[in-house]
């Protein structure tokens, strides 16, 4: 089997790519105080927020494009995007009223929306370009207190609560897309879990872009009384275009004492043909504020789509003894680019935190690994363990790795592993030579790779992210 | 079993095998001995499938079938079965669900189910005793961390599961210590069956006091120069390879 056999390039057809037909309201594209008021009159919101808004659109003015990322990318016309689309058919809490085209495109995802034939207790809210068509199983969820519900609702039904933590871990002024993302934002989800309740449910939301053109702006904001612990799920995909789309969500989680986040997603946006040309931009602030004693949060993500991908989910590790953990596997193939990693920000006393990052690049992918480990002078007694691994594929690819270590305090204990390996053409004769096709000794290597992340996932989700490296995979041997 | 005829290889444009004829029938074990560089490793390998071998002319028909047209993991399945002389480690997989992946790769190819893990690790534990590995063998990643005598082990364990039909041995005892030695011969020894064939690949002596093989064949400058039985490779422990060339020097 010659390089050249190996080489030929039958990437998969992303089966995401299709359009679904479907009456949109779409703004036309360009960014201005009137757009902004006009999206915040749509929603119906109250003022406050409506200043909140603006505020943020302000200081963005004010702001530059960061280019310290070790991506490549055409500058993006921030004109030239439409900041909101939504499907006209307003859909409401039953599913009846949700437009058949999209509940048959959130089947033909793998993403049935019936209650009846849903994955065994999971609640899902999905998203449609800019809005929440649907949430399910919002009557049981309502029984043990939790709310869950798209964003928008939220600042009608529970506007205190928003008001409350919306822009406490990630305030506008954080960077240039969280800023942008604070004035822009259409929807997402929030999460509610009072005190001492135990989520009974997975939730889960899935990301849809379809119409053309246009930006995706969620923010999805989670908060986590005392001793409450739940588990969320996000999964994202959106059809093929020659553009490159933007999306710059924002994810903000807040853990009280002795409360648990666990908040895993599985990213599959285009990524872009096999020539590099469409697909997302992924440009995500993601961050979780472990407030209360004992906190835990913990990050786990597969990401196998997105033409680039770049965000850090972090963790602000407060409370004493709270703890942060981040499980990432980043995929990078074809032409796709990455510069991802976390931040752990120890300010606690005996807080610890977890990384293991795993990255694979194939094709002519580029992976960059960027973490930051800070332990502030309060930070008595903080461990961190920090594992940081690539995988290359082929000879065009690349893997970097940045690690930033500050520590201030010295009784801190940290640990910092990182490998480097590659799948060699030997490692996949020997397989061959057993009897093993080489699109599964791929597999079986990069599972085996993989399975300290993969174990951290919810286990229904577990097994389709292994279907989906398997798929992304799909021609990178070389 | 297998049939060699005029083999020629090319390595990076640099003729290796210069004629290459064999006959190996089923149930015989056949010894290729030779100097290191004479192309030994470079026939185990054409016959394997290997990647940048290419075949300028000559022909290799297994049970009927020719060779050259199956790709490695199809000449795997169709009973074919290369012990590494380096074998490659590959971290992160472990050996038990790497091995299951060969086993059923292999049954999946005749038409027969899928062994389950319950089962497989059934018959797996009875291999390991075989060749007197620890349980906990398993559960470690291929080879990544085996000193070079449980490399080789390790081998003959996947062949004894694999349970090829052809089984090529490329240096097999290089590397061993006596016990080691006598634990890999005695797995060959006991796999043997008029219905299995063997090429053993080695240029030491040693590991054929443990065994009985049929023929043995010396290898040199690409060709099979000389063959004969145990007597020849005792003849050639005596006096070492330089008389063979000699001898083919005055025949001109």
């Amino acid at each position: 089997m010659s390089n050249e056999a190996i080489k030929k390039t039958i990437a998969e057809d992303y089966k995401y790519g299709f359009e679904t037909n479907v009456e949109q309201d779409t703004f036309s594209p360009g960014l201005d105080e009137k757009v902004i008021k006009r999206l915040s009159e749509i929603k119906n919101e109250p003022k406050w927020l409506l200043n909140w808004r603006l505020k943020a659109y302000r200081h963005w003015l004010k702001m530059k494009e960061p280019t310290w990322s070790n991506i490549q990318y055409d500058p993006i016309d921030y004109q030239a995007i439409s900041y909101y689309s939504a499907p006209r058919k307003k859909s409401a809490g039953s599913l009846d009223e949700v437009d058949p085209e999209i509940l048959e495109t959130y089947t033909k995802l793998g993403i049935p929306l019936d209650e009846q034939k849903m994955m065994e207790g999971v609640a899902v809210d999905a998203v449609f370009d800019s809005v929440s068509v649907a949430t399910t199983f919002k009557e049981s969820l309502k029984k043990a207190g939790v709310i869950f519900c798209p964003f928008s609702e939220a600042v009608q039904d529970h506007p205190e609560l928003v008001k409350k933590y919306l822009g406490s871990v990630v305030p506008a002024t954080d960077n240039f897309y969280a800023a942008l993302n604070s004035a822009v934002f259409s929807d997402g989800s929030f999460v509610y879990i009072p005190k001492g309740v135990r989520c009974p449910m997975e939730l889960s939301t899935y990301f849809r872009i379809n119409a053309a053109n246009t930006g995706q702006f969620e923010r999805t904001l989670i908060v986590a009384e005392e001793s409450s612990h739940v588990s969320y799920l996000e999964g994202c995909t959106a059809p093929m275009r020659d553009e490159n789309q933007l999306h710059a969500a924002i994810v903000e989680l807040v853990a009280l004492e002795n409360a648990e986040i666990k908040y895993s997603t599985v990213q599959n946006w285009y990524p872009g043909d096999k020539n590099g040309k469409g697909g997302i931009y992924n440009f995500v602030t993601k961050r979780g504020a472990c407030r209360g004693d004992k906190s835990k949060i913990s990050w786990t993500q597969v990401e196998t789509g997105s033409a680039i991908t770049w965000k850090y989910p972090s963790c602000i590790l407060q409370g004493n003894d709270s703890i942060g953990e981040f499980y990432s596997v980043a995929l990078t193939n074809n032409f796709q680019q990455a510069d991802t990693g976390t931040k752990m920000i120890h300010l606690g006393k005996n807080t610890k935190s977890t990384i293991i990052s795993k990255g694979i690049s194939a094709g002519n992918g580029q992976q960059t690994y960027r973490g930051e480990v800070k332990i502030m002078k309060s930070a008595d007694n903080a461990r961190n363990y920090s594992q940081c691994d690539s995988i290359l594929i082929g000879q065009d690819c690349g893997a970097h790795t940045f690690p930033y270590i500050d520590v201030r305090n010295p009784s801190a204990q940290m640990e910092h592993e990182a490998t480097t390996s590659n799948i060699g053409e030997d490692q996949l004769f020997y397989c061959n030579q057993r009897g093993i096709k080489t699109e599964d000794a791929v597999s079986l290597i990069v599972n085996g790779f993989c399975k300290e992340v993969f174990k951290e996932l919810p286990m229904e989700f577990a097994v389709e992210a292994q279907k989906l490296m398997e798929v992304s995979l799909e021609g990178a041997v070389g | 079993m297998i049939e060699i005829k005029n083999l020629h290889v090319n390595v990076e444009e640099k003729e290796i095998l210069k004629g290459i004829s064999l006959e190996v029938k089923p149930g015989e074990l056949h010894v290729i001995m030779g100097r290191n560089g004479t192309g030994k490793s470079t026939l185990a390998n054409v016959l394997a499938g290997k990647d940048k071998y290419e075949v300028s002319k000559g022909s290799i028909t297994y049970e009927k079938k020719n060779l050259l047209d199956l790709s490695p993991e199809e000449r795997a399945c169709a009973g074919l079965f290369l012990s590494f002389q380096y074998p490659v480690s590959i971290p992160g997989v472990n050996m038990m669900y790497f091995l299951k992946a060969a086993v059923n790769a292999v049954r999946k190819s005749q038409g027969n189910d899928e062994m389950d893990a319950v089962d497989f690790l059934a018959m797996i534990r009875e291999k390991l005793k075989i060749m007197d590995l620890d349980e906990s063998f398993i559960h470690r990643p291929v080879n990544d961390g085996f000193s070079g005598g449980e490399k080789k082990r390790n081998e003959i364990l996947q062949m004894i599961t694999l349970e090829p039909r052809l089984a090529i041995l490329d240096e097999t005892d290089s590397g061993l210590d006596i016990d080691a030695l006598k634990i890999v011969a005695q797995g060959v020894n006991d796999y043997r069956s008029p219905d299995r064939s063997f090429i053993l690949i080695t240029h030491y002596q040693r590991i054929l006091n443990y065994m009985q093989p049929d023929f043995v064949h010396v290898l040199m400058n690409g060709k099979l120069v000389k063959s004969g039985t145990m007597e020849l490779a005792k003849e050639l422990e005596k006096k070492g390879y330089s008389w063979i060339e000699e001898e083919l020097a005055e025949a001109g």
